[in-house]
């Protein structure tokens, strides 16, 4: 049963990304392109109707997790402590701009929750960026399974961690960058006129980039946590993923050239998936790795709860995620195609 | 003041005390919002919708801030609790995780619509909306009180070899009776909050001769829901509360009594302060047998007082949870009392031109909040010293590897953002108020329309 449940959080989490991660994304573009309050308008629009459910995978995962496996819930989020806090407090002005900006008509009240959107927009894509990393690279678990992170020690990932080392910080800025991209081809998508066009230049400027960057991770991971690549060796079909990899980022540079913006745009999400497949089949069976003494390692054996639990709860899981999907389906649905000013009212 | 476990409970009460002004409203208000865009279908008069627009608005505002505050809530078990986490997370995760993905995919999906959707909807599409809503919202609240039922009564479990707990029974965890009693009573709670809000923004225009047509729907509404839901609290929800709580935390109905010792025909104390090192109360005002009757029926029976249980099993802050259950109780029969003569008056036909009474109506808006804030007050302080009862202590729970600095950095940073978050929405509700109903077409707040009545 802990296998399935390592897939579904995963799966969860991954939904997460995907989805949140373009309203990250083009909070991070709301200022970097968007000039005019009829743009700004715009960009908001194109997310002002999913956003709150994108963030709940964010919550249902979170709650998944707590459930299948309550160690390492516990362990990661006080460990975490301090980043996750501020992670919390970005959610909820992140939030703050986007319902309340557009509550009052005057425009240095709409500057400064567009101000809110963006920064914590961006700042939350770093966070995220910087705690995956953190999971890659391995925390420095206690004997308990317990640990505490500060923000940053020595600004290297040795024995005594912080939050921001020089391998995190290099993560949270491919996260940042792939975000971005990944936001930039979603409002290209949903937009016309100036907007589209600018978010599309945006993208195209940032791709080399991003490729740069996640070339450069691979290498980088397997000198800072060999590890990492223990199951790729093991099962060398795991190798279709970084093929993945590849294959998206080719896919997402060409499709945006020849103007076909949902191929480019679905295949920024492949990216994004194939990424976090990969960072899965690196850590399996581990959910969060020691950086010291394997067998600190916080795995799906010892972070598991009851296995009837966990069987029933594939019930209800499989019978919510279902009723989801057919939201997400029916929302999509009706805010499908490009967002028209005309339309007038709301989203 | 700097120790660990003091600051995490600090922590935990202040950001889930602030989070839960918002939900109740919505929950309160979703059913009422429901109830006028069927009576605006049903009669098709106009005032109905502009009710339900203005509303709606109110809804839109109250939701987000509940949605913002409600995040960090499904994160804190893990930051400041982590060892009751570790503990108890197969139980608790169940309908946290159930929550998110039963309620809040549900409401999220449904909310933008409800907010901005009447005209790509159509009148029953936007109804529909607007229940799948509401009933996201109390789907929500349910989840949440089984997890609360099963920290105060714990069932449908079993220890791992790990000492963690997980559940042993998917239904018996849902149908905790605990549970379904306090839901019962938690959701006409929120109902009652919903009711006096309506009713008292009614109140509030009509004493002013503003949007007097508005003000007369708010008023029909709100009246009658809320006598309905103020009864319901007190019975049958409060009373089979009451007498549940009493068979299975007895130490803490003693000490919500202020009942120190054990006797026959034990009377209740209306007013008094609870002296703890004295054992007694101060200038009590009490009615004799009435706590036998209450608990067992019958105004002889024994009840046991604190002295019937050793002290490490009392509640930890006695005079808290007496004056919490005392505010919850006292408010809870004034609710009724104002309610019904709302409601008398409103038979008579007499309401709207009674200013002392809509001048009630409007000064008791605040009441049901502090209401519902001492109701939680008394169950989780009444729950004390346990997090899960007769199973864990809370000083077993709090994560010991967070040291009390850091989660007083993050209290303080919590109470400066909440600071900000409530100014901004007193700003924003009263605002809204201030333009009130507006006329068909003027009611989108997105499109940035002009609003013609101010």
């Amino acid at each position: 049963m802990e296998p399935v449940w390592f897939v579904l959080v995963a799966v969860m989490i991954i939904a997460y990304v995907v989805l949140d991660g373009f309203d990250l994304g083009a909070g991070v573009l709301h200022l970097l392109i968007a000039r005019t309050e009829e743009e700004r308008v715009t960009v908001i629009r194109t997310i002002g109707s999913v956003w709150d459910g994108n963030e709940v995978w964010l919550i249902a995962g979170g709650g998944t997790l707590y459930f299948a496996f309550p160690l390492l819930y516990a362990s990661s989020f006080s460990g975490f402590y301090l980043p996750l806090n501020i992670v919390l407090w970005l959610l909820v002005l992140r939030g703050i701009g986007i319902e309340f900006r557009m509550h009052i008509e005057n425009h240095l009240w709409r500057s400064l929750f567009d101000g809110f959107f963006a920064i914590s927009s961006a700042l939350l894509a770093i966070f995220f960026g910087a705690a995956l990393g953190n999971v890659v690279r391995g925390v420095p678990l206690g004997a308990d399974h317990f640990f505490f992170e500060p923000l940053w020690t020595n600004l290297r990932p040795g024995a005594d961690t912080g939050i921001l080392d020089w391998y995190t910080c290099g993560a949270a800025a491919l996260a940042l960058v792939a975000l971005i991209v990944h936001g930039a081809l979603y409002v290209a998508l949903k937009t016309e006129g100036a907007v589209n066009e600018k978010s599309r230049k945006l993208a195209r400027r940032l791709q080399p980039l991003l490729i740069v960057l996640t070339a450069l991770g691979v290498p980088v991971t397997a000198v800072v946590r060999p590890r990492t690549m223990h199951n790729f060796r093991e099962y060398p079909l795991a190798y279709v993923i970084p093929l993945a990899v590849a294959v998206s980022l080719a896919a997402m540079w060409t499709f945006e050239r020849q103007a076909r913006e949902k191929a480019a745009f679905l295949s920024s999400c492949a990216y994004i998936v194939a990424m976090l497949a990969g960072v899965a089949v690196a850590l399996y069976p581990s959910l969060l790795p020691s950086s010291g003494d394997p067998a600190r390692d916080i795995t799906i054996y010892n972070a598991a709860t009851g296995e009837y639990a966990l069987r029933v709860g594939l019930i209800w899981w499989a019978l919510g995620m279902g009723l989801a999907f057919g939201y997400f389906v029916f929302v999509y649905r009706m805010f499908r195609g490009k967002v028209r000013p005309e339309e007038g009212h709301g989203y | 003041m700097n120790d660990a476990l003091f600051l995490h409970r600090i922590h935990f009460a202040f950001t889930i005390t602030f989070h839960y002004l918002f939900p109740q409203l919505t929950m309160g208000l979703a059913p009422l919002i429901v109830v006028l865009k069927t009576l605006a279908i049903r009669t098709g008069n106009e005032a109905y919708d502009e009710s339900v627009r203005f509303w709606t608005k109110i809804f839109g505002i109250n939701f987000a801030l509940g949605v913002v505050t409600g995040i960090p809530m499904e994160f804190q078990f893990g930051t400041n609790w982590a060892q009751f986490s570790r503990l108890t997370g197969g139980v608790i995760g169940q309908p946290l995780a159930m929550e998110g993905t039963f309620s809040f995919f549900l409401e999220s999906a449904f909310l933008g619509l409800f907010l901005y959707g009447e005209k790509r909807l159509g009148k029953w599409g936007h109804w529909w909306a607007g229940f799948l809503v509401f009933l996201g919202s109390w789907i929500s609240g349910f989840f949440i009180i089984v997890a609360d039922a099963w920290m105060q009564h714990p069932v449908a479990y079993t220890r791992l070899s790990n000492g963690g707990f997980s559940v042993s029974s998917f239904w018996g965890l849902l149908t905790n009776p605990w549970g379904l009693i306090q839901y019962a009573h938690n959701m006409s709670g929120a109902v009652v909050t919903g009711a006096f809000v309506m009713a008292g923004v009614g109140a509030f225009y009509l004493l002013q001769q503003k949007f007097v047509e508005h003000a007369r729907i708010f008023l029909r509404v709100g009246v009658v829901a809320g006598i309905a839901a103020s009864l319901w609290q007190v019975f049958p929800s409060g009373d089979l509360h009451g007498k549940y709580m009493a068979r299975n935390q007895p130490v803490t109905t003693a000490a919500m009594e202020g009942l120190f010792k054990s006797q026959t025909g034990a009377p209740i104390v209306i007013l008094g302060q609870p002296d703890e090192e004295h054992q007694r109360i101060d200038n009590p005002i009490i009615a004799n047998k009435v706590l036998s009757f209450l608990v067992y029926g019958t105004t002889t029976a024994e009840v046991q007082g604190l002295n019937a249980f050793p002290k490490d099993q009392w509640p930890t802050n006695i005079p808290l949870l007496y004056f919490s259950y005392h505010v919850m109780v006292g408010l809870g029969t004034i609710f009724v009392a104002v309610m019904a003569l709302a409601a008398f008056l409103l038979w008579r036909r007499k309401l709207y031109v009674s200013p002392w009474m809509l001048w009630v109506i409007l000064l008791c808006v605040p009441f049901p909040y502090i209401a519902n804030t001492a109701g939680w007050l008394t169950a989780e302080v009444g729950r004390q010293p346990w997090l899960v009862y007769g199973l864990l202590r809370t000083n077993q729970g709090y994560s010991t590897n967070v040291i009390a600095g850091n989660s007083m950095f993050t209290l303080l940073g919590y109470m400066g953002l909440y600071l900000v978050l409530g100014i901004l929405f007193l700003f924003l509700i009263q605002r809204e108020i201030g333009q009130g109903p507006a006329l068909p077409g003027a009611g989108d707040v997105r499109a940035g329309a002009p609003i013609t009545r101010t």
